[in-house]
């Protein structure tokens, strides 16, 4: 008689329940690190919707009575002019104290925008001119109803007045809001109205680039003389141990040690991307080493016997036959070195890469930032619109992130498709 | 009887401590198949790879006595392994094709080594290597595809193309049919019968069959010693040696 069911014995019940226990916590574990990847990415893509609109305000300002000299026009004083535009418009605003607050429904940056804006079109001068300005933080946040008005005056950033001003002009359509490209073509910024995210992004990418082109070669060819040439001894033993543990070394430390040898000892520029490459490309190195080893130890020693019994060098044998099959393992392993240099913060503090910029770098020897300092920096400073900054600036690094994975993979899928 | 092409004599080979040949003593005469047989760990792979010094490659491995090569010795500090080996050829028990094209792995000995001096050329001596490989009317229409997306029969006869196109003096053979079906085998054999004309072989074969089929003499190695060589006919008809008759009948092994 011959029994196939569950009944059958052989201890079944409990064999099948353990298997199920076991599917279950999987899933259970699955199903919770989803959860919190998608509370996080959600909490940060709705903290960063305020940065994709910016608020501008249309003033009149008075571009004809001799105030702009047009042979000349960076000497005049546009402050003034956007002041006695403001002025115009609430002329029942009498106070030292009200008129400040009237001042500062729009940006500081105000006044520069009128400039650039004739400087662009010179025509405008001559007459009353109603331009777009961008507003104040504050005023952009009261819009989206992000300023409690239920709380006491004195409590709140916005005052009565203000509130009233700002009705008015809503009113009389002065009010609008646009596309705020200046996040991702301007500078950093005191004033988080018009910060903006492009000197770290290009400070990250000169930084990025110095680490890899440093160290990409000097990791490959670090780990194809240990792996295929290096003889196998204590010393070679030593080195390996101390690649490990190298790796492992908080990165602060390798911060520690380009401010005391690129900066003290070889007196190179401070904050630049090219100290911060350096410090983040002692840091990579290991991470590369040991993947692009592992990698080379992946390929079949067939490959390499054939091309020596041809003839072929130990060189040719390696180049020719074992890099081209370990190159996409290598790549993935830079790749993920690169990625962790991307989000690396502490070592560029070290060399004083947390300066604030607000110039485009041009190259890499002149001062920057990078994108995890500038989140730091946002993170850290007191407006209330920086919060939401700082979050968009995360999703900027993230999608960086992504980018040079997507690019990892099409590298790799290429490299493999040669056979 | 023709002068040896290969001589060794009083060859030792240690890996560290344990020594793997003792005292060998083997004629390997040009032009013809001699055959290495013996049971598993007996050293005949050991003494193949000794003779393009590939057992260089293994750290601890120490050779001793004499190895002669066309009267020159193999392990002398004069010798460039690069120059051996581009002399002497070999094939591997499992089908090693690089991962590259058809034609890239047969043209790989010729342009490392600058034997082609133009496209045209290399073009006529990987058809020619192909060819006399047996393998050229089954592929020549898709020379560009991968070389392991051919059967294990077709990557041995590429193996060997390749290992020929630098046209080297000698080839050593490690178990080339070890891993193929009886077909494939058949014709890699007519192929080595129709190589001797052109190149001394080595081959070592757990096949007595094989042996007997393919060499022109033999060699009978056990536990690290040679127990007797000599001609195919004679050693698988009239052995001298007690071993090599029990061997070869297959009553040990």
């Amino acid at each position: 008689m011959i029994n196939l069911t569950k009944q059958a014995g052989f201890d079944l019940a409990r064999r099948h329940r353990a298997e199920q226990r076991f599917q279950w916590a999987g899933r259970l574990a699955i199903l919770t690190s989803l959860a919190f990847l998608v509370f996080m990415t959600g909490s940060i893509l709705i903290d960063a919707a305020g940065v994709v609109r910016r608020t501008q305000i249309a003033v009149a300002v008075d571009l004809k009575s001799g105030l702009v000299d047009p042979a000349d026009i960076t000497s005049a004083s546009f402050g003034a002019i956007l002041k006695s535009g403001l002025r115009a418009q609430f002329p029942e605003v009498s106070t030292r104290r009200q008129k400040k607050k009237l001042y500062n429904l729009v940006s500081p940056e105000g006044s520069f925008e009128i400039k650039r804006q004739v400087r662009d079109d010179p025509a405008l001068l001559g007459g009353v001119q109603t331009l777009w300005l961008t507003a104040s933080d504050d005023l952009d946040l009261y819009l989206r109803g992000k300023i409690d008005t239920s709380l006491p005056e004195n409590r709140r950033r916005i005052s009565n007045a203000e509130v009233t001003w700002i009705e008015e002009l809503q009113q009389a359509g002065q009010i609008r809001r646009v596309l705020n490209w200046g996040f991702l073509t301007g500078g950093d910024s005191r004033e988080p109205e018009i910060a903006g995210i492009l000197s770290a992004l290009i400070g990250s990418l000169f930084s990025l680039a110095v680490c890899f082109s440093l160290s990409f070669p000097i990791g490959i060819g670090a780990a194809i003389y240990l792996e295929e040439f290096a003889p196998k001894n204590r010393i070679s033993d030593l080195i390996e141990v101390n690649i490990n543990n190298l790796a492992a070394v908080p990165s602060i430390v390798f911060g520690l040690l380009g401010l005391s040898i690129f900066l003290g000892y070889m007196g190179l520029l401070r904050s630049s991307p090219l100290v911060g490459g350096m410090v983040l490309a002692l840091m990579t190195l290991p991470t590369i080493i040991i993947a692009a080893r592992a990698s080379l130890r992946s390929v079949p020693p067939s490959f390499k016997e054939a091309a020596l019994a041809l003839g072929a060098t130990p060189v040719q044998a390696v180049f020719h036959h074992v890099l081209p099959v370990a190159m996409p393992g290598m790549l993935t392993g830079a790749i993920i070195g690169m990625a962790q240099a991307l989000g690396e913060t502490a070592p560029l503090l070290m060399i004083g890469m947390v300066a604030f910029i607000v110039d485009l770098p041009q190259s890499i020897l002149e001062p920057a930032t990078a994108l995890p300092v500038q989140i730091f920096l946002w993170a850290d400073s007191p407006e209330r619109a920086f919060t939401e900054k700082t979050a968009a600036a995360i999703i900027v690094l993230l999608i960086f992130l992504i980018a040079m994975n997507l690019i990892a993979i099409l590298l790799r899928r290429k490299l493999e498709q040669r056979f | 009887m023709t002068r040896p092409f290969i001589a060794a004599r009083g060859m030792n080979v240690f890996y560290g401590d344990k020594q793997a040949l003792f005292d060998i003593d083997l004629d390997i005469e040009a032009n013809k198949v001699t055959a290495l047989i013996g049971p598993s760990g007996c050293g005949k792979s050991t003494f193949l790879r000794t003779i393009n010094r590939m057992n260089d490659l293994i750290a601890n491995c120490r050779f001793d006595g004499s190895l002669q090569i066309g009267g020159q010795q193999v392990y002398d500090t004069a010798v460039d392994v690069v120059a051996l080996r581009a002399q002497v050829g070999m094939v591997f028990q499992k089908p090693n094709p690089f991962p590259k094209s058809i034609f890239d792995n047969v043209a790989y000995g010729l342009k490392i080594h600058g034997l082609a001096s133009s496209k045209s050329e290399l073009q006529d001596r990987v058809e020619w290597s192909l060819k006399s490989a047996g393998l050229w009317d089954e592929i020549a229409n898709r020379l560009d595809q991968p070389g392991n997306s051919l059967s294990g029969g077709q990557q041995q006869r590429l193996c060997i193309a390749r290992t020929i196109a630098v046209q080297p003096k000698v080839i050593l053979m490690d178990e080339p049919c070890s891993a193929l079906d009886p077909i494939a085998t058949a014709v890699i054999e007519d192929l080595i019968d129709s190589l001797r004309e052109d190149y001394s072989i080595v081959i070592v074969t757990h096949s007595m069959h094989q042996a007997a089929r393919i060499s022109q003499r033999t060699a009978f190695f056990h536990l690290g010693r040679l127990i007797e060589a000599g001609d195919t006919t004679q050693m698988f008809t009239t052995p001298r040696e007690e071993q090599t008759q029990n061997y070869i009948t297959g009553r040990t092994g």
